[in-house]
């Protein structure tokens, strides 16, 4: 009993201060993986039900929509294409870089963290597609976390409204750039170290500034809901509500890089 | 022929009952709530793996014992994503007291012995706040105790349960 106590003891340092469990994680994960597949199939016979349920009302004015929906895309998608261009050639006239299009992923959630305090998800995308610890993830809406571990078929993601996730926000009207933390309610974000006069308001669009390298820049997070003054302290506190759904959200889109991905295969050799 | 005799006794002593009911013990703690139930009821979830573990103490403590507790305890930590050896360390303990008091424990009325599983789940809770709160992970809620209290209501089910397919799998 001795033994083993010492050694779970050793396990939990060496796991807390450095990754080289990560791998002993990712194989034992392997095994467990059954066990969240099917943990997952209640919702999912849940879906399946629901569509099968469903009237042929319903679906034929779900089809219109949708298709209303895609032509709105497509139109939008049209001006974009040319604004990315134009957008391109302006960086260009200024000497910056080119703005890198993004490639994504899409991958179905299959787990959630049973504990409440812990915003984590687990999602059905690992190795097997080239998943990395970092990589950034989004909704249909906006930004939803980070990669924090991958196995070989699933990998867990951090949401940004986990207690210990924070991402560096700017707000577009303003360009003032932030700090947005998790506050552990998954429809809350709260903004740190905002000066008294700094140029906020209620309404503010809080987009991803790209700042530490983690996230891509650009990316929804969210809208300013609170901002508060009180003048018997150094600073104004703000909420932000998350663009993306949260605590609702089935499929999600993991954002590769393609510096990134270069640098993957390319190996450790060449420097970014 | 002794190795022939070995095979089918761990055949017959129905070990895959054992891995079964942990299987399906794991799959009840990581099992998503519907988003119509707020999310708050999550604290209630008890610990369904510490109560099967500790029925087959009980129940079975040549066979399942410190050991076994420790390797669930880390198949539970890759489950869940705790730190490797955090559910280990907690499950050290319950098997140490379980299999302790197993003799005292086969004598107790159920009422009792879901005292005891109180004390013990809300022990492995402790065990687990502490780690976390070490790692910085987590800060003191008296719901994790909700959840060793919800545990030890749902004992005499899972006693019960579980007592019903050892005897009809005969597993010994």
């Amino acid at each position: 009993m001795l033994g083993l106590s010492i050694l779970s003891i050793g396990l939990m340092v060496v796991d807390h201060l450095s990754n080289i469990l990560d791998d002993a994680r990712a194989g034992l994960s392997v095994l467990v993986t059954p066990v969240v597949v099917i943990a997952d199939y209640p919702n999912k016979t849940a879906e399946v039900f629901r569509e099968v349920f469903s009237s042929r009302e319903e679906m034929q004015t779900r089809i219109i929509d949708l298709d209303q929906e895609l032509l709105l895309l497509k139109v939008k998608t049209q001006e974009m294409a040319a604004l990315r261009a134009e957008n391109n050639r302006l960086r260009d006239l200024l000497g910056s870089a080119a703005k890198i299009q993004d490639n994504v992923l899409v991958g179905e959630l299959i787990g959630v963290d049973p504990d409440p305090k812990r915003h984590e998800v687990v999602i059905d995308k690992g190795l097997n597609h080239n998943v990395f610890v970092g990589q950034p993830v989004l909704d249909a809406q906006g930004l939803m976390g980070q990669v924090i571990e991958v196995s070989l078929f699933t990998s867990r993601v951090l949401l940004i409204s986990d207690e210990s996730h924070s991402v560096p926000v700017q707000v577009v009207r303003s360009n003032l750039r932030l700090i947005a933390r998790g506050t552990g309610v998954s429809h809350q974000l709260e903004l740190r170290h905002l000066q008294n006069t700094a140029d906020i308001r209620p309404g503010d669009f809080l987009v991803s500034s790209g700042l530490g390298d983690r996230f891509p820049i650009g990316y929804p997070v969210g809208t300013v809901n609170k901002v508060e003054h009180d003048p018997g302290k150094p600073f104004a506190t703000a909420t932000a509500t998350p663009s993306a759904q949260l605590n609702r959200t089935r499929h999600v889109l993991l954002v590769f890089n393609e510096e990134k991905l270069d640098t993957i295969d390319a190996g450790d050799g060449s420097s970014g | 022929m002794l190795v022939m005799a070995a095979v089918a006794e761990i055949r017959s002593n129905g070990l895959w009952v054992i891995v079964a009911s942990f299987i399906i013990a794991m799959l009840f703690s990581v099992v998503a709530l519907p988003d119509s139930i707020p999310w708050e009821l999550g604290y209630l979830r008890p610990q369904w793996v510490v109560l099967v573990l500790i029925y087959w103490i009980i129940a079975l403590p040549h066979r399942i014992g410190i050991v076994v507790a420790w390797l669930v305890g880390l198949l539970l930590d890759v489950l869940l994503g705790s730190l490797l050896g955090q559910h280990g360390m907690a499950f050290i303990v319950v098997a140490y007291i379980a299999s302790s008091l197993y003799q005292r424990l086969r004598m107790f009325a159920v009422w009792q012995q879901s005292l005891i599983v109180f004390a013990t789940v809300g022990l492995s809770q402790m065990i687990n706040f502490w780690v976390e709160n070490l790692a910085g992970l987590s800060e003191w809620d008296m719901w994790y105790l909700v959840s060793a209290f919800i545990s030890a209501l749902l004992w005499p089910w899972v006693f019960m349960v579980l007592r019903y397919l050892r005897r009809v799998f005969n597993v010994t």
